[in-house]
Formats: C-alpha cells, sequence, structure tokens
C-alpha cells in the first residue's frame, strides 16, 4: 500500500522506526487474546473482505462505505508516529493513511455533534478473545469532535508501506499519536457522531485508571505504575534506562491548543 | 489413636515401595536441584540470545513472577500430598523447594528493581510506597526472607522447632500476598483466568491445612 510523505506538521519523526517484526507480533489486540503474543498468532481468521464501515449518527450525509471505497476517498500518506502504549513502552510506526477529517468533512456533522464514537469488530467466530469477558465488547472508543478532526488523527490502512496485518487492525484503524494506544481502536465498524462523552471499553472497565483523554502524560501516573518514562520497543536494551516520556507523546506543539485551560490531572 | 496414624494413607491406597525408594535415592536430590534451575537456565540463555520477544524486560519480571508463584505452590503442596499419598520421604524435597521459591523472587524483586528502575533506590523506594500492587509484592519478600534465613539445619536448632515451625507458618501469609499482587497486576489487564488459577491452588493448599487443624482439634 504505497503512501506519499505527510506534509501535516509533526507527522514524520525522524527517529529509527522500529522493527516490522516486532510491531506485528508484540500486539495488544484482546480480540484475538490479552497475551501480546496472541494477537499475532490468532487474527489470521480475522475475514476484512468485505468490509463496510458504517458512519452515521448526529451527520447530515450518513454513509455505509465499503472499504475500497474507504481506501480511495482521500490520498495515502505514510507518516511515521511514535507509539506510546499505556503499559510503559513505545514504538515508532510507518502508518500509511489519510486524516480522519477527509471522512468527517465528508458525512458534514451536524451543529450539536460534540463526540465521536469508534466501535470495532466483535465476531464470535473469527475471534477467540471475545469468550473471555475481559471487556465489554464490543470495543468502543472515543473522542471529542475537536480531536478527531485534528490533522495528525489518522485513519490507517497499512504500515511499512504495506497493507495492515490483521493483527495491527486490518482492514482500517484509528491512530492518534498523542494518546495511549488503546485510544486507537483497530478493525472498526462503525464511527458515530454523538452529542453526549461515549462511554469507553477501557473506562467501563476501570473508571480510575483509564480516563476519557488518556493523553500521554508522563506527569499523570497510572494508579499501578508510573508514565514518567517508556521502554521503546527493540532499541532500549535490557540494561538501558528507561527514556523520558514526553508531554502528549511528543505533539505538544500540534496539539496543545486542544487542551488549553484544562486540567490534565483531572482530565486523565 | 496415635497421630501419625491418622495421618497415613490406607494401606490400600499406598504406594508402591519402589516409589519411596526412588525418592531416596541419592540423585534425587541433586536432579531435583537440576529441574529447578532449569527455568532459570531458559531464561538467563534467552536474554543472551535476544530470544524473549519484543519486550526482554517485561518477560523477564513476569517469567520470574510466575515461577515464583509455581515453587510457592510446589513448597506447599509437599506435606499435602506427603500425607495423603503416604509418601514420608517427599519431606526431603521440602526445604529445596522452599528455597527456589525465594531464589525466583529474588531474581523477581533484581528484575524489577534493575530492568524497570535502572536501580534508582530513591525511584524503588518512591514506587513501593506509593503502589499497593508493589507494597504487597515487597511484603510478600520480606516475610519470605527470614524463612530462607532459617532454613539451614542448625536454625532450626537454634529457634526450637516449636518456634521454627510458627516462624515457617509466615509462607500462609505470604501466599495470600502472592496471590493479591497478582490480581491486582492483572486487574490493568482486567484478566483473572490465570490468578484464579492460582488461587485455587493456594486455596485447596491452604484449606487442606485447615481442614487437618480442625480434625485434629477435634480430636
Amino acid at each position: 500500500l504505497p503512501g506519499t510523505r505527510s506534509a501535516v506538521a509533526g507527522a514524520v519523526t525522524m527517529e529509527k522506526v522500529t522493527d516490522y517484526k516486532d510491531a506485528a507480533s508484540y500486539n495488544n489486540f484482546y480480540e484475538f487474546g490479552t497475551d501480546k503474543a496472541d494477537p499475532a498468532r490468532n487474527a489470521h481468521t480475522l475475514k476484512t473482505t468485505p468490509w463496510t464501515v458504517e458512519v452515521d449518527g448526529l451527520v447530515k450525509k450518513p454513509a455505509k462505505y465499503a472499504i475500497e471505497d474507504l481506501l480511495k476517498l482521500s490520498a495515502q500518506e505514510e507518516r511515521i508516529y511514535r507509539l506510546r502504549c499505556v503499559e510503559g513502552w513505545s514504538m515508532v510506526i510507518p502508518w500509511v493513511g489519510y486524516s480522519l477529517a477527509r471522512l468527517i468533512e465528508k458525512v458534514e456533522p451536524l451543529g450539536n455533534a460534540k463526540y465521536v464514537e469508534f466501535i470495532t469488530q466483535a465476531d464470535r467466530a473469527t475471534m477467540p478473545g471475545l469468550r473471555a469477558s475481559v471487556l465489554d465488547w464490543p470495543y468502543a472508543e472515543g473522542l471529542r469532535l475537536d480531536e478527531a478532526m485534528h490533522p495528525l488523527t489518522l485513519l490507517a490502512f497499512g504500515m511499512y508501506g504495506e497493507v495492515l496485518p490483521n493483527q495491527n487492525g486490518a482492514p482500517v484503524r484509528l491512530v492518534v499519536p498523542w494518546k495511549y494506544g488503546f485510544k486507537s481502536g483497530k478493525s472498526i465498524v462503525r464511527i458515530r457522531f454523538t452529542e453526549q462523552e461515549p462511554r469507553t471499553a477501557w473506562n467501563k472497565a476501570a473508571a480510575n485508571e483509564y480516563g476519557f483523554y488518556s493523553n500521554v502524560n508522563p506527569n499523570v501516573d497510572h494508579p499501578r505504575w508510573s508514565q514518567a518514562t517508556e521502554r521503546r520497543i527493540g532499541e532500549d536494551g535490557l540494561f538501558a534506562k528507561k527514556r523520558k516520556t514526553l508531554m502528549f507523546n511528543g505533539y505538544e506543539a500540534q496539539v496543545g491548543q486542544l487542551y488549553a485551560g484544562m486540567d490534565l490531572k483531572k482530565n486523565y | 489413636m496415635a497421630s501419625s496414624a491418622t495421618h497415613a494413607a490406607p494401606a490400600s491406597r499406598r504406594p508402591p515401595a519402589a516409589v519411596s525408594r526412588g525418592l531416596m535415592h541419592p540423585a534425587a536430590k541433586p536432579l531435583l536441584f537440576a529441574l529447578c534451575l532449569l527455568p532459570f537456565g531458559w531464561l538467563f540463555y534467552g536474554a543472551l540470545t535476544d530470544g524473549l520477544g519484543a519486550n526482554p524486560a517485561e518477560y523477564l519480571i513476569r517469567a520470574t513472577g510466575d515461577w515464583t508463584l509455581r515453587f510457592l505452590c510446589l513448597t506447599l503442596a509437599v506435606t499435602p500430598l506427603r500425607v495423603l499419598a503416604g509418601l514420608p520421604a517427599l519431606a526431603r524435597f521440602r526445604r529445596m523447594l522452599g528455597l527456589f521459591m525465594y531464589f525466583y523472587v529474588v531474581l523477581h524483586l533484581v528484575s524489577y528493581a534493575w530492568f524497570d528502575m535502572g536501580f534508582d533506590v530513591s525511584e524503588i523506594a518512591r514506587d513501593i510506597a506509593k503502589r499497593p500492587f508493589i507494597l504487597v509484592g515487597f511484603a510478600a519478600f520480606l516475610l519470605l526472607t527470614p524463612l530462607a534465613a532459617t532454613s539451614f539445619n542448625r536454625a532450626v536448632k537454634a529457634l526450637g522447632a516449636k518456634r521454627w515451625q510458627a516462624l515457617h507458618k509466615l509462607v500462609y501469609a505470604v501466599a495470600g500476598l502472592a496471590v493479591l499482587h497478582f490480581f491486582w497486576m492483572r486487574a490493568g489487564k482486567n484478566d483473572f483466568a490465570e490468578v484464579a488459577v492460582y488461587a485455587a491452588i493456594l486455596a485447596v493448599l491452604l484449606g487442606w491445612r485447615v481442614l487437618q487443624w480442625a480434625k485434629r482439634k477435634r480430636a
């Protein structure tokens, strides 16, 4: 899946890209099991064609997009983003996709649309992880409309110049690089515009640990571990000190103004 | 009836003499020692050859924790198994299993302190104070330390069997703390399947002791 280098500010970091092998074998995708090796092992069952994404809720032009049409909706760009997992590790991944804003513009949100909810695939026949009631399936995530409209918010179809591997959220996923990884839903089937803040899967499971915003923030610790540092997968050796986590995962210049005046300790 | 008789298995359920002879064989202890070192050898080899996956630090911290729990279960299984199976020879291995539990918990603590905290003592102290899940794990380690320190014969003699036994009952508290530590750790993943397995095994092993105690009290 080719993409031209993105011109969006902050969209191409010059850091060393994580090995494809690590990015495609160390995944959190609970629909295929909670162990990080499970998705690569189990996700071959995911059926990505035919695939449709329903876009509805508070929009003027609700629509059902076949994946083929979604792929052609805007020019594919390559973006190299840092990915920071809430668990304290990070990667650098070259994604292929376009700004979610391109899709949002097409469906024309109504004036009262304040939030966007993302619902991901939940198919018992192909996703063995759904048998465990670890989360309230289907996995749901959400963004404020202005966050969703931000040019860095990526609708991704590929990585490393190829179509997304199933375990990384084929055929279409979200990538929000300044938030913890779990905010970026995989294998999306529905995008809904709402007036109320949508309930998200991890917030429902543990509200005191996972807030709606979940912006990467070294100053707000997870209740059970520090978020001040992170281990870069494949790079920071076993004996290296962990590297400092950056505010908004290093995207403060681009996204800081979205949260001006907000108490980020309260809105974690 | 003498208590030793109530503890023995009925003759029909007694294992063949060959099993007892095997357990008493001079090679049995060295063999068990080598077996107990296998997980360590495998982790050490994996760490040297980049064979522990994308996040070797996390792998080592988790694997040493897992092996601590497994050795805790094995150690606590010795006495029930000895009594139920009528195999007094099993008692020979209890100390070694207990000390290997301590070996793996030390590796667990060192992995955490080294790979996660970079041996930053003030950072570690803050982490222990701040996070109940770390605190509980650390408390379990502290409680195990006097048990490991008094595991040799001279210590048993010096303390007297009664006091030594009372001290070593701390391992029951350790079992509770270890499960709580693991539970809190997995609470992040909202995934309690494995926690439930260890909790069930330990509940059976401790429950059996409670039953024995109640029986002795009635007798």
